[in-house]
Parts: structure tokens; sequence; C-alpha cells
């Protein structure tokens, strides 16, 4: 069991509440998932040219300011960088492989979370309510955000084994569920060419989804192999730049209920983590149907 | 009236002071406000009480009911009315999955849609749906009647023993050993009176009737060579 939740805005004047609208929801699924939490929000985008990842490190007094100074002179281009709890945001003008070989080197104990140009991705171990307290979750602005509360059965305890997992640029995955053919399907995305870093089954979702964007398909159409080729029970929130989308296995063992209002699209496991969103006792309130996608988007600027 | 305001009081206190009633029986009457999708609302009530539930509720809702007449003004999660032995229950808006299961007796009325394995294995209770059902419904259903005034979806009435199903709407499919029969006065008859207990207004010779071909009550030597 785990819960799951996602807030899309469709009203931007509700931006600077982003952070707060969804503090509750995710804690309002403790009861899914205890054991680890985290989110991804989506906002604040970086210009033309630049790339925005998210570090994580496990010591609580790694040395950023002095990483941030060697990484600026090793890329020898202009960069901005802000420290939460034990993750930091950092913003640079350079392409991903360069930055990534860089940080590889100088801190190579430190965890890439995500990249893109809007996604931050922030996790741990814990309850979720201690999780949106250490990264002060209440406060932060975007358009869209999801999120995650982990009550682990397939692999173990870990902020690695934490959700959201980052599936590429700007795109990542969530999961309530478990996956019956992860092992075998590991091995065959390894020879692909895709790495992994836990024994985690929702891990090997996310690798799927990257190696089905990198062979050329659209979202939607990694989606649609992912219901062929994807063994198990499971209710998905994927998280993209522009929005999210929802999907339930075929036999849609694992809940999901789904509300719209002029302001907003809302997406949660139970319909209590709902509860507290204004307008709710006015909203479209739908369970959404096995094997079909629901996909909310911005049209692109 | 009792009211209940589940906003400052637990579910555990609210269900507690249900039963205490029901030993009593000084008040039938009771409200209750900002339900808020909390699960196992009304559950295990045993006395011919009336609740009202304002708002959503979540899993379980009036599970187990013996006698109480419980309505909710909103949705209801996984499992409502699940092994409900009599009474009834409303629910004005939609049903999540697994809606009646199990359930032995009483009426469960749903005015919007419910989802998958509706009626699961029911026993005996009779289940109106005003909207749509979802797939694998009425999944080996033993006794009641599963009446839906919409579609149903994939695999309707598999493994099927004695309910009796009528839809109106299209089937998407029907499961294993579960057959469209003939609509006679008898069922014409039978259909308009749960239509009028559910409050619907709708024409019962409109309906199309299903139940089991009963082909796999028993094992059949000549499949062994399957196993």
């Amino acid at each position: 069991m785990c819960g799951i939740v996602g807030l899309y805005l469709k009203n931007p004047a509700l931006e600077s509440q982003l952070g707060k609208l969804f503090e509750p929801m995710l804690q309002a699924m403790t009861d899914r998932g205890p054991d680890s939490a985290g989110f991804a929000i989506y906002g604040d985008e970086v210009g033309a040219g630049w790339i925005k990842l998210t570090l994580q490190s496990t010591a609580s007094d790694f040395d950023w300011t002095a990483l941030m100074g060697a990484l600026e002179g090793a890329l020898g281009c202009s960069l901005d960088w802000f420290q939460n709890a034990n993750a930091a945001v950092l913003k640079v003008n350079a392409a991903e492989a360069a930055v990534r070989a860089a940080l590889a080197e100088l801190a190579p104990g430190l965890r890439i979370m995500s990249v893109g140009q809007s996604i931050e991705i922030l996790k741990g171990m814990g309850l979720p309510e201690e999780i949106s307290s250490r990264f002060s979750l209440a406060k932060m602005k975007g358009s869209h955000i999801i999120g995650h509360t982990r009550m682990a059965t397939e692999s173990a305890v870990t902020m690695e084994g934490s959700h959201p997992f980052s599936t590429g640029m700007d795109l990542c995955l969530v999961h309530n569920g478990s996956l019956s053919n992860h092992f075998r399907l590991r091995q065959e995305l390894r020879r692909h060419g895709i790495e992994f870093e836990t024994e985690n089954d929702t891990e090997v979702a996310a690798g799927y989804l990257t190696w089905r964007l990198r062979q050329g398909d659209n979202l939607k159409q990694a989606l649609d192999h992912a219901l062929e080729d994807l063994d198990g029970f499971y209710t998905f929130a994927i998280g993209t730049r522009d929005g999210f989308a929802v999907i339930r296995d075929p036999v849609a063992c694992k809940p999901a209920i789904l509300a719209e209002t002029d302001d907003y699209v809302a997406m949660a496991s139970e319909y209590q983590a709902l509860a507290s969103l204004p307008g709710i006792e006015k909203a479209k309130v739908w369970e959404p149907e096995p094997a079909t996608m629901y996909i909310w988007e911005r049209k692109s600027a | 009236m009792k009211t209940f305001d589940l906003s400052s009081a637990s579910v555990r206190e609210f269900n507690q002071a249900l039963h205490d009633q029901a030993k009593q029986l000084e008040e039938r009457e009771w409200r209750v406000s900002n339900s808020g999708g909390k699960h196992n609302l009304a559950v295990g009530v045993n006395q011919p009480l009336d609740i009202v539930i304002d708002g959503h509720a979540g899993y379980y809702c009036a599970g187990m009911n013996q006698q109480a007449n419980i309505t909710v003004h909103g949705n209801v999660g996984v499992g409502v009315a699940e092994n409900m032995m009599s009474g009834s229950v409303r629910v004005k808006g939609s049903a999540s999955q697994a809606a009646g299961a199990t359930a032995h007796g009483g009426l469960l009325v749903i005015e919007g849609d419910a989802g998958a394995r509706c009626g699961i294995s029911m026993k005996g209770v009779d289940i109106v749906v005003g909207g749509n059902i979802g797939h694998m419904s009425c999944f080996m259903g033993r006794a009641g009647r599963l009446v839906v005034c919409g579609d149903a979806g994939d695999a309707l009435g598999d493994s099927l023993y004695e309910t009796v199903i009528y839809v109106k709407g299209s089937v998407k499919s029907l499961g294993a050993d579960c057959i469209e029969k003939e609509m006679r006065a008898e069922h014409i008859e039978e259909l308009r009176v749960l239509l009028d207990k559910a409050g619907f207004d709708v024409d019962p010779a409109s309906f199309k009737r299903y139940g089991s071909a009963r082909q796999l009550y028993n094992f059949k030597v000549d499949n062994a060579s399957a196993y």
C-alpha cells in the first residue's frame, strides 16, 4: 500500500499557494505510507540553455558552498544555487552530460534527484509530515506537483527507494502497487543501457519509460507500451514539464480518485486527501477507468 | 435528531455512539457532517436507525449494516454496504469498487455510477445502480438481484451462481457462464417493484436479463485434461 497525490493548477493566481494547498494532501496519505515520502514540484523555470538539477546529500553538514565554487571553476560557466535542508537546487548554463560528469568527479557520493528546466524532486525517509516540514513544502510555489507516501513492499526503506523517481528531463513517476516482472525487465533494460541504482520495482517502471522515450515514443505512446509490458498492480502519476498524467492497470486493483474545478485538477489514492482543497464540495469527482490515460497539460508557450 | 460533527469527533466515537444508541434506541435519527471521505462510517449498526451522512464517505461505509437506513449525500469509497444483512443504504453520488460485496440482504441504491466489482460475491442483497457499473461486476454472485440503469463493463457476471442481473444499457462483455435470458412477464413485474423501491422512474421492459448458464456448477470430467 502507498499513497499518491497530485495537484495541477488551472488558475495561475493560485501558484503562490501550491505548496500550502498540497501539504495537507500529502499528510492525509500518512496511513497509506508512513515509511518515506517525497514530491516533485514544477515551476521557477530556467531559461533557454540553462538546466536545473536537484541534488541530495546523505550528510546534513555537506559543504554546498565549496562544491558549487569548484563546479563553477570546472564548468567555466555561470550558475545559481540554493540549499534546502540536505538538498540543493542548482541552476546552470551548461549541458546535462557536462554537469553530471563534473559532479561525479567532484562529489561522487551526491545523488542527482532530478534534471530539467522546471522540476525539483525532494524526498526522504520518515513520515510525510517530517518530509514536508524538512523541505518547507508549505512555502513552495509552482504550477503543479505530484507526491508519494510509501509503505514499502518490494524493496528496502531507503532514501533511494523513495518516490518520485526521475525518468528523464522534467519527467518523474510515482507508483502505488507492485510490479511482478521487474526483475526480468530490469535485466532487459540494462542491456539497452538503462542504469539502475536500487532493487526497487518502481525504478524499473521509471527506467522503462526513460527507455521508451529514448526510442522516440511520446508520453502517450510510452504509457501505451507500459500497459503491455508492465505486469502487476499499479496506479501511476507521471509529472511532466507542462502537467501530469494518471494511469491505472487494466485490473484496477489500486485506488485512484480525480477531482476537477475551474481552478485545479487533483488526484489522490483516496478522497480524504482531497477534502482539504478549496471548493472541493462543488468539484467534479470521479474514479479513473482502468487502462485509460488521463493527461492534463497546459499549452506550451 | 442527534447530530455529529466529524471535524471535531473521531470516527470511533461516532460509531461507538451509534452502537450504544442501538442498545437503548432513544434516538432514531442521526445526521453526520464533515465526513471528509473518512473510512468505516456507520459500520456494524444493528438497529433500525435513520442515518444521514452529509458529504463524501471513504471505504466500507455502512458495512455489515442490519436494519438501519443509511443515506450518503456524496460519493463513497471501496466496499460500501459490504456484507450488509438487512436495512437499506442509499448513495446520492457514485460508489468506488466492490459496492455491496458479499451482502446477504437489504437494499443498496447508488444513484450515480459504481466502479469495478460491484456486487462481487453478493449473497441475497438487491443492488440498484442509476448509472454505469465497472468491470468484473457480480463475480460469483450467489443470490439477490443487481439492476443497472446504465451500461455494464467487461466480464459481467463471471462464474455466476443464482444472482439475477438486469441491465438497461450495453454490456461490454459477459463473463464465463453468464448468458442473456428471456425477459418474461414475471421478470418485468419483479423489476418494476425493485425500481419503485429504489425510486427510479425507468421502464422495466427496456431492460435485459442475464443469469447463469449453470455450466460451471460441477466439475466436468471432460475438462480433466485442461488441468
